[in-house]
């Protein structure tokens, strides 16, 4: 066992006396630590500590012997034995579209936060097996994310909430009905106050229709509204600086100039796929005179949107808020308050402000959902300033069904509670027990209170304190509808019976407005029948907007006009929490600015118990199955944190961080330590979301509870926080010190003047000098499958890698094996820096299989398990397979898998229904990889062949490509010069990894360019 | 000094020696044989049905086409088994009140599927077409063997991928024409092999050998 702690001292010393690498991967690997040698040393580590010490002739022979014996052996396992008498079932009467053995396809859309996004749902003799976006919804455009993805495992998840329950008896839904409909009947004849409901973001037409009816039946009730994930702050700034409720769209695919105060707006929020198709759009070079946009991101804590920046500064959130106030001031907006702009970096500025004021009306000032909202009022000024409202920036009636200010809210109802003003409280959704802040102590109002209702999926910790727990349908269960972030109206289809007998939020409210007996069908159907009575032919329009997966003109109205109050708004806005950071970080320089955010993976918990997401390593840190508390590298060197690596007998991924206790306003936290290059000085991120009591077998006690420290009055940041050491160690799943490619020329980078200069100037003529093999070529009559990465449009989301997981029944194996470097994933995104160590520029690359036509893999193979395809693919047959891993030994990309255990779960019934039927389930011992998702490469060439007609390009779509909101990933046959692969692959910034080992890969990637403000890159050192 | 071994020890290891390479040979070709046997491949072994459908009554006797239960063998990799409402579109009229056919009449009434018991089983790692087969001129008969003339229905071939190989290597010597694909009494020509190549530039057959191309 080696472990050594690296100080950050000595790391320092050495980073300033090495020159460092160009690119690098993580601090250790900067600073060329011991440890982290003898991690990349160790290939396979077990094995290679047993031959560490000589070995003579006679023990290496008994070894090989050994395994030779035993490779064989483990042959014998045959995955799943068929049955003798196996039954085939056969419909009794088949429904007239079906046919046996194809999928059929149904729109539907995914409420997420209250807002949808259109899908379209691939459907397998009855069961949902896979999510793919909707081409024809504004807020997918065909594309996914990793919760869109991950949503069909929630569906299957058997620890989902499987019966009705009376505080802990099993009631059935009649039973509930009686008892609910009595105690209400009451209440109305008593003018009790009538139930208090509680739900998340609403913008469901028929729920909200639903809500106001109840409140009408009920005029003493209260809607409240807690989503812990609210982006209050943009609906407060709106308010100021409207004097009304008003949402705020973006059209990137008119900016040329971006300013991101803060602001994710590639990966978080309702319109995060369309942003981002259309932000890389504008970012595709094509020739010496092309264009792109400029982005410039001011954020405390690296982002996926920072990642893709231009520029980038690292700054505190008091000093976020400083910066945007410099740029108003330089704009004209306001004066930026009297105090001076200390810590502001003027030159960035005024290039920013210069930037912005060349572009009028094609720029975008955008600010973050957790920015305070006079940084909110600030950007809508400065976007009014530069004309940009109206032509970039748009403005319409608020999407949500009751836009209210939900941290208020909670506050409101916890206030009623305390009083004793709500005996009946309903609680749509959500699980406000555990998501609300600490200081609204709302288990303990909710344990007080006498008649709960909660509809969850989930028996979670607030179905725990609630007497009636109702089951909710999945939204693949369900009938319902949602409004995308511009507000077109999706309807929601089910695809499959409620596998628990759930209810809908409609039904429930139906049951308690005296319905009982109405079917979500009939209640959704029924809405919109009602609607559209103006409409003409209702069943027409039922049907085309089911069949479409929109309603039709149903966006929300375009608010025509500038804010209403203009200047004045932004100068007199709120300002309230900025001030209160700013006196409290003032109070102490010692203390730090703690930042909230939604974890990239399981948002705020409700997607705990996901495996497929829990094990999706993190953006840029990498990290599976925890929370950590984020430093930068100087902070942490500040407060004396280090963080050790150990490779504990071979097991690598397996970090010790150091354990530190977090405290704000005397609340604690206690949870591993990270330094992550990127993150701003003197402000430590946390991510919400971990630290669940009863989030199901995979999600429960993982990482820590960062609701605990949060506190309605600071939702996003919170000033006046100390952290200690405790001397405590924690182990860390993490897959950043896997599979790392030995600093070679891995991206290649570049600036678009660079390119406007040269086309060429990436493109490295070193792959010819290797020509030439002593085994004959393949000969590629047919097609030649190929795919292109555009690492200038890739913005590292992750959407693919769970794409893929889903598409290739790839199997979860749990924190212990991801530390043992055992992570399943068929395509993982590497991540790269560049230059100074404290905001370093983000490089990310997404690796799949790259199908070499001079494969090292197929050489090795003592039993033909991996051989060539007729048209290039390096097949994997999983039967043959005896798992000597001798391919995954000589693969250069490390790419290949293997089954070291029994992964998959072949026993719990409702994930046999998950799986894709088109894909071998792999078993233990087995390797696996990518291939290009032949399945569906053979599935479209059986079509064409039938008609004898050859395969139109973009006809297979690979499940990575179909789910990248970048369009970063083609796919296609590089045989025909007219594929958009083939174009891609022969334009100048097209590379090959490592193909200075003439393995002559089939994926390839295209350089990724950068287009620096030239007044700020003058006087920057480069390199 | 007296020889250690006795002169025997010479046969017993000669008897040893060839003895058990001859066992390990013998136990070879037994385990080939057993695994080709009916035993295993289960060829000509009729299965128990829970009705008992005859094949030769209802193609042979009555003429009913492949296509009439088997409805997507030409558009989808799994050549469909009928669903009770099939059997029920003639089984109202003819034999309406036969006992053979209550299950039949019962999985109407209740909405419960029959179970039938596959014959044509093949492992999960396989990914077989009908369609794709159908289309470029495979006969039914050509694997299924001449289910006209079973009563209960049995396997005539292994399909063992060396079967499997020895059409997709060689596709000339069983493909046929596409009108004759489902003629349960298609004899291949005098001039097959001829009539082969001429069939494979017709229908641009590709016979694949890659493994991909049945394994996923």
């Amino acid at each position: 066992m080696t472990t050594e702690t690296s100080d950050m001292q000595a790391m320092r010393a050495r980073l300033a006396s090495a020159r460092g690498k160009e690119y690098w991967r993580c601090l250790e690997e900067l600073a060329d630590s011991e440890a982290f040698a003898q991690m990349l040393r160790e290939e396979h580590p077990r094995q290679a500590s047993a031959l560490a010490e000589s070995v003579d002739r006679r023990t290496f022979i008994k070894l090989m012997g050994a395994s030779l014996a035993l490779a064989g052996l483990s042959g014998c396992l045959s995955p799943a034995p068929a049955p003798t008498d196996e039954k085939i079932v056969p419909y009794v009467k088949q429904p007239e579209e079906l046919i046996p053995g194809k999928p059929l396809y149904f729109a539907s859309a995914m409420p997420l936060a209250g807002y949808g996004r259109g899908i379209i749902v691939e459907s397998h003799m009855g069961r949902p097996t896979k999510i793919e976006g909707n081409p024809s919804h504004p807020a997918s455009l065909g594309a996914t994310d990793v919760f869109m993805q991950a949503s069909i495992l929630d569906l299957y998840d058997p620890d989902r909430a499987h019966v009705l329950n009376d505080a802990g008896r099993i009631a059935t839904w009649d039973g509930f009905l009686a008892s609910i409909s009595g105690e209400l009947a009451y209440q109305r004849l008593n003018e009790a106050p009538g139930p208090a409901i509680l739900t998340e973001t609403v913008t469901s037409p028929t729920l909200s229709y639903q809500l106001q009816q109840l409140l009408e039946k009920f005029p003493k009730s209260r809607w409240y509204q807690y989503d812990p994930a609210a982006r209050d702050a943009a609906r407060v700034g709106a308010r100021s600086a409207f004097g009304a409720p008003v949402d705020t769209m973006y059209r990137f695919d008119r900016a040329e100039v971006i300013l991101s105060l803060d602001s994710d707006f590639l990966f978080f929020g309702p319109a995060a796929l369309r942003y981002a198709r259309d932000f890389s759009d504008k970012r595709r070079v094509a020739g010496r005179d092309s264009t792109m946009n400029r982005l410039y991101v001011i954020e405390s804590t690296p982002t996926v949107t920072g990642s893709m920046a231009d520029h980038r500064w690292a700054l505190a959130p008091r000093a976020v808020v400083a910066f945007a106030k410099a740029v108003a001031k330089g704009l004209g907006v306001s004066d930026g308050g009297a105090g001076p702009a200390a810590g502001v970096d003027e030159r960035a500025v005024n290039a920013i402000v210069g930037d912005l004021q060349s572009r009028r009306g094609r720029g975008i000032v955008i600010a973050g959902d957790h920015q305070p909202p006079a940084v909110h009022a600030l950007a809508h000024a400065m976007n009014q300033t530069l004309g940009n409202s109206g032509s970039t920036v748009i403005y319409i009636e608020p999407v949500e069904a009751q836009p209210v200010d939900h941290g208020q809210s909670i506050r409101e109802l916890a206030a009623a509670m305390e009083a004793g003003a709500v005996q009946t409280l309903i609680i749509l959704g959500g699980n406000p027990v555990y998501t609300a802040p600490a200081d609204v102590k709302f288990g303990e109002l909710l344990a007080r209170t006498s008649l709960t209702i909660h509809l969850s999926p989930y028996e979670n910790e607030t179905a725990a304190l609630c007497r009636w727990r109702v089951p909710e349908a999945h939204y693949l269960e369900s009938w319902s509808d949602v409004r995308a972030f511009d507000g077109t109206a999706s309807i929601i289809q089910p695809l499959i019976a409620p596998l628990y007998g759930g209810r809908t939020v409609h039904e429930l409210l139906a049951a308690l407005l005296g319905e009982p007996a109405r079917t979500g069908y009939e209640i959704v159907r029924g809405f919109w029948q009602q609607q559209s009575k103006a409409r003409g032919d209702f069943e027409q329009f039922w049907r085309a907007a089911l069949h479409d997966g929109v309603v039709p003109d149903s966006a929300a109205r375009v608010r025509q006009g500038a804010p209403a109050q203009g200047r004045a708004a932004s100068a007199g806005a709120p300002d309230t929490e900025a001030a209160k950071t700013n006196s409290e970080a003032a109070a102490g320089s010692a203390s730090l600015e703690v930042l909230f955010r939604p974890d990239p993976s399981i948002l705020d918990g409700r997607f705990a118990n996901n495996g497929w997401l829990q094990e999706l390593p993190k953006p840029f840190t990498k990290i599976t199955w925890d929370n950590v508390i984020l430093l930068s590298p100087r902070t942490a060197e500040r407060l004396g944190i280090g963080r050790r690596i150990a490779t504990t007998g071979g097991e690598r991924g397996n970090i010790y961080a150091e354990v530190v206790e977090l405290e704000v306003n005397g609340r604690r936290a206690r949870g591993p330590a990270w330094i992550l290059p990127g993150q701003a000085d003197d402000c430590v991120t946390v991510h919400l979301g971990y630290g669940r009591a009863r989030a199901g077998r995979v999600g429960t006690r993982l990482g820590f509870d960062a609701n605990a420290i949060r506190t309605a009055g600071a939702l996003w940041q919170a000033g006046g926080a100390t952290v200690r050491t405790t001397g405590e160690e924690y182990a860390v799943a993490c897959t950043q010190f896997h599979q790392v490619m030995e600093g070679r020329d891995l991206i290649r980078a570049g600036t678009l003047e660079q390119y406007r200069r040269d086309p060429e100037f990436l493109s490295g003529k070193e792959e010819d000098e290797h020509a030439g093999s002593l085994y004959p070529g393949f000969k590629y009559e047919g097609n030649a499958w190929g795919m292109s990465i555009d690492l200038n449009a890739c913005i590292g989301c992750n959407a693919c890698v769970v794409a893929c997981v889903a598409e290739n029944n790839i199997a979860v194996i749990g924190k212990k094996e991801v530390m043992r470097g055992r992570e399943m994933h068929w395509l993982r995104i590497d991540r790269y820096y560049k230059g100074a160590r404290d905001n370093p520029e983000f490089y990310q690359q997404p690796v799949p299989c790259m199908q070499c036509e001079n494969a090292p893999c197929e050489l090795v193979c003592p039993v033909h398990a991996t051989t060539h395809s007729e048209d290039g693919l390096n097949d994997m047959t999983y039967n043959r397979c005896v798992g000597t891993r001798y391919c995954s030994n000589n693969c250069p990309y490390k790419v290949r898998r293997f089954n070291f255990f029994q992964y998959q779960d072949f026993t719990t019934p409702s994930l046999k229904l998950m799986r894709n039927p088109d894909v071998t389930v792999r078993s233990l011992g087995v390797m696996e990889k990518c291939t290009y998702c032949v399945q569906r490469i053979r599935h479209a060439q059986i079509e064409a062949r039938k008609e004898n007609r050859a395969i139109a390009d973009g006809k297979i779509v690979t499940a990575c490509e179909q789910a990248c909101p970048a369009q970063a990933i083609v796919f296609g046959d590089i045989n025909d010069p007219n594929s958009r692969v083939s174009k891609l692959k022969n334009g100048p910034l097209n590379y090959g990894l490592l193909a200075e080992l003439n393995t002559k890969p089939r994926t390839t990637y295209l350089a990724r360019l950068k287009n620096p403000n030239p007044e700020l890159e003058k006087e920057l050192p480069r390199g | 000094m007296a020889q250690i071994f006795h002169r025997s020890t010479n046969t017993i290891s000669r008897v040893s020696i060839f003895g058990g390479l001859a066992l390990v040979i013998a136990l070879t070709l037994l385990v080939a044989g057993l695994y080709r046997s009916a035993y295993v491949s289960e060829i000509g072994v009729a299965r128990a049905q829970p009705v008992p459908f005859s094949h030769k009554h209802h193609v042979a006797d009555d003429g009913i086409d492949c296509r009439y239960c088997h409805t997507s063998v030409e558009t989808s990799s799994f050549a469909g088994i009928p669903s009770t409402k099939i059997c029920m579109n003639c089984h109202t009229q003819i034999w309406p009140d036969s006992p053979a056919l209550a299950p039949v009449r019962e999985s109407f009434r209740t909405g419960q599927s029959i179970q039938w018991t596959r014959v044509h089983n093949l492992p999960g790692f396989v990914y077989f077409d009908h369609s794709i087969h159908v289309n470029k001129g495979v006969g039914c008969s050509t694997c299924h063997g001449r289910v006209d003339q079973m009563p209960l229905t049995w396997r005539v071939n292994t399909l063992y991928m060396d079967w499997c190989l020895e059409c997709h290597r060689a596709p000339e010597q069983f493909v046929r024409p596409r009108e004759q694909v489902f003629n349960m009494e298609y004899e291949p020509p005098e001039n097959q092999l001829a009539l082969g190549q001429k069939l494979i530039l017709q229908y641009d057959i590709r016979p694949l050998t890659g493994c991909s191309t049945c394994h996923r």
